[in-house]
């Protein structure tokens, strides 16, 4: 036992607080990024989405040379519907669930009781992680376009615009903050992944029959269907003017809500 | 210093922590003894800012503990040593408290040292950590920061006798240095052997506070109790009866609500032979169980 190590702590019946200073916010930045890949679960959910946007874009590969389809780099970008805009909003859920279902919540706002810095930080790190993603599939898509080009001579063209390359960051990011708000509503990984999946594709069939069976409810759509008004951004048409106004509205419905609900409940709840 | 200062917190109808006011002195390790459920835990949990008080407040040398910049590195917290995520290693938990609050990583390495954890050790995952080994690491990562308090809830939980022993030397080591300790136990045992100073709650209210002495001078409403074991018990059962004393019996001998001069007295009054005379010093176990008696789960007997 070395004693130095235990040096005497400070005396007296008040705390000194001159000689501390807040934690600064880079420094819960770089600890909850450590978090997401410090244990093996997280690491490996990190790896598997990587993994998995390599493997479908190698299958799309395939298809296209055997079946002498017409593809470009925008269409292997758009196969990352089923890999990373799949798996990060998992991770964006895991950001803030593991801390609840690990109980970890209690060191960790025992150490910031200023919970609003740490729901801040772990909000900077999903960003930073997808934007990682986005990095990790323009670079693959690179790799299997220049693949393509040459091994067929159809299609390979390099048609991603830079509008185009904000979309897609625009998308996998609203990915990551939904289920980061959906998380904070719950507190609850699975629950909350349950309800990401429901959002994400029960919810769109329930949209289409709602539509095709009521008619006013066709025209309400386009307002509250999160998911259908960002299909512009990927489907190549560019988003108009009303498009970003349907964007803004189901966006408020089903992000801003439950981010804003969910926030409020991470500060004020009792963390067990 | 640990100020509680009228402190409430209710669950709907249910109080789990009554309007209770306390101070934990620097330099003096302050034991916080309940039965399950008594309130400690959530009192505890209000002073580190997890759970709001319904009304009171816990001021930690004179500040909340919201207000204090960087807490870890004044206010050390085990609140419970299995909260921790069961896929990192001890280390990992460890670093990333050091990485929070800004230390060294030799800091880490030092703490391991302190709480007896091998690097072997240090890198297995949580999840298959021993009680006792969650324990040591909670102490460590309570430790990390070189906090001037220390709150820590059910530390000797899981611990082996030489653990706990161990961290009795550990903490009393501490206060001595001018660290303000609170621990809290169920255990009597525990607590009796560390505290200089014990809080004594039950059902959300203390019901005692003060030194052992203090505290068994104040026992059962000031009576004392003896054991006595006579040649003839009933003679001198007959005797302390007509002086108007409570007498049982008590295995082979009598159990007799007086100080021992008043049976020895007696005795010699009614030339009865005494082979056994001695105070009853079921001592604080006994005002323990009194005072909680209320809130226990099991009758007494």
């Amino acid at each position: 036992m070395s004693m130095n190590s235990m040096a005497a702590p400070g005396l007296g019946h008040a705390l000194d607080l001159s000689g501390t200073s807040p934690t600064p916010f880079s420094r819960l930045v770089r600890t909850e990024l450590r978090k997401t890949w410090d244990t093996r679960a997280g690491l490996w959910l990190l790896i598997c989405t990587a993994l998995l946007t390599a493997a479908v874009m190698v299958i799309q590969l395939a298809v296209v040379v055997v079946q002498d389809l017409v593809v470009s780099y925008n269409d292997f970008l758009t196969s990352t519907n089923f890999s990373i805009g799949l798996l990060l909003p998992v991770i964006g859920i895991l950001l803030v669930t593991s801390e609840w279902s690990q109980r970890t919540a209690m060191v960790t706002f025992s150490l910031e009781p200023h919970r609003g810095r740490v729901i801040l930080a772990k909000l900077v790190v999903g960003l930073l992680l997808g934007i990682a993603a986005v990095v990790i599939a323009l670079g693959l898509a690179a790799i299997c376009n220049l693949l393509l080009n040459g091994m067929s001579d159809l299609g390979g063209a390099w048609d991603l615009s830079l509008e185009q390359t904000a979309y897609f960051v625009l998308l996998q990011e609203i990915g990551m903050l939904t289920g980061f708000a959906f998380a904070a509503l719950l507190l609850n990984s699975p629950a909350a992944i349950v309800l990401y999946m429901v959002y994400q594709f029960v919810l769109p069939t329930i949209f289409g029959i709602g539509g095709a069976l009521i008619g006013w409810f066709e025209d309400l759509k386009p307002w509250i269907d999160f998911g259908a008004s960002q299909t512009p951004m990927f489907d190549g048409t560019g988003m108009t003017g009303e498009d970003w106004a349907h964007f803004a509205v189901s966006g408020f419905i089903w992000l801003v809500i439950p981010l804003v609900i969910g926030v409020r409940r991470v500060l004020t709840a009792e963390v067990k | 210093m640990i100020t509680v200062e009228r402190l409430t917190r209710k669950y709907g109808a249910f109080t789990a922590v009554d309007d209770i006011s306390f101070v934990c002195q620097p330099g003096r390790v302050t034991g916080f003894l309940g039965p399950n459920g008594a309130g400690k835990t959530t009192t505890m949990r209000v002073m580190v800012g997890l759970t709001p008080p319904t009304s009171g407040s816990v001021t930690i040398g004179g500040h909340h503990y919201h207000d204090i910049p960087n807490p870890g590195r004044h206010v050390g917290v085990l609140l419970d040593a299995s909260a921790q995520h069961g896929g990192r290693s001890g280390r990992e938990v460890l670093e990333l408290g050091a990485m929070t609050m800004g230390l060294p990583k030799t800091r880490v390495d030092e703490m391991l040292e302190l709480v007896s954890l091998t690097p072997q050790e240090a890198k297995r995952r949580l999840r298959n950590y021993s009680l006792g080994m969650k324990q040591r690491l909670g102490i460590a990562h309570a430790l990390l920061g070189d906090p001037s308090v220390l709150i820590l809830d059910e530390p000797a939980n899981g611990l082996d006798p030489a653990g706990i022993r161990w961290m009795r030397g550990l903490l009393r080591g501490y206060a001595e240095r001018g660290g303000t300790v609170l621990l809290s136990s169920h255990l009597l045992h525990e607590v009796e052997q560390i505290a200089d100073e014990m809080i004594l709650i039950g059902h959300g209210k203390i019901v005692a506070q003060g030194d052992k002495k203090s505290l068994l001078a104040g026992a059962a409403g000031g009576g004392a109790s003896s054991f006595v074991t006579a040649l003839d018990n009933e003679a001198l059962a007959a005797a302390l009866k007509a002086k108007g004393l409570t007498v049982a019996s008590a295995g082979d001998g009598l159990r007799v609500e007086a100080e021992t001069v008043e049976i020895g007295r007696t005795a010699l009054e009614s030339n009865v032979v005494l082979t056994d005379l001695r105070p009853a010093d079921g001592g604080l176990e006994d005002l323990f169980l009194e005072l909680t008696s209320e809130t226990q789960r099991e009758g007494l007997a």
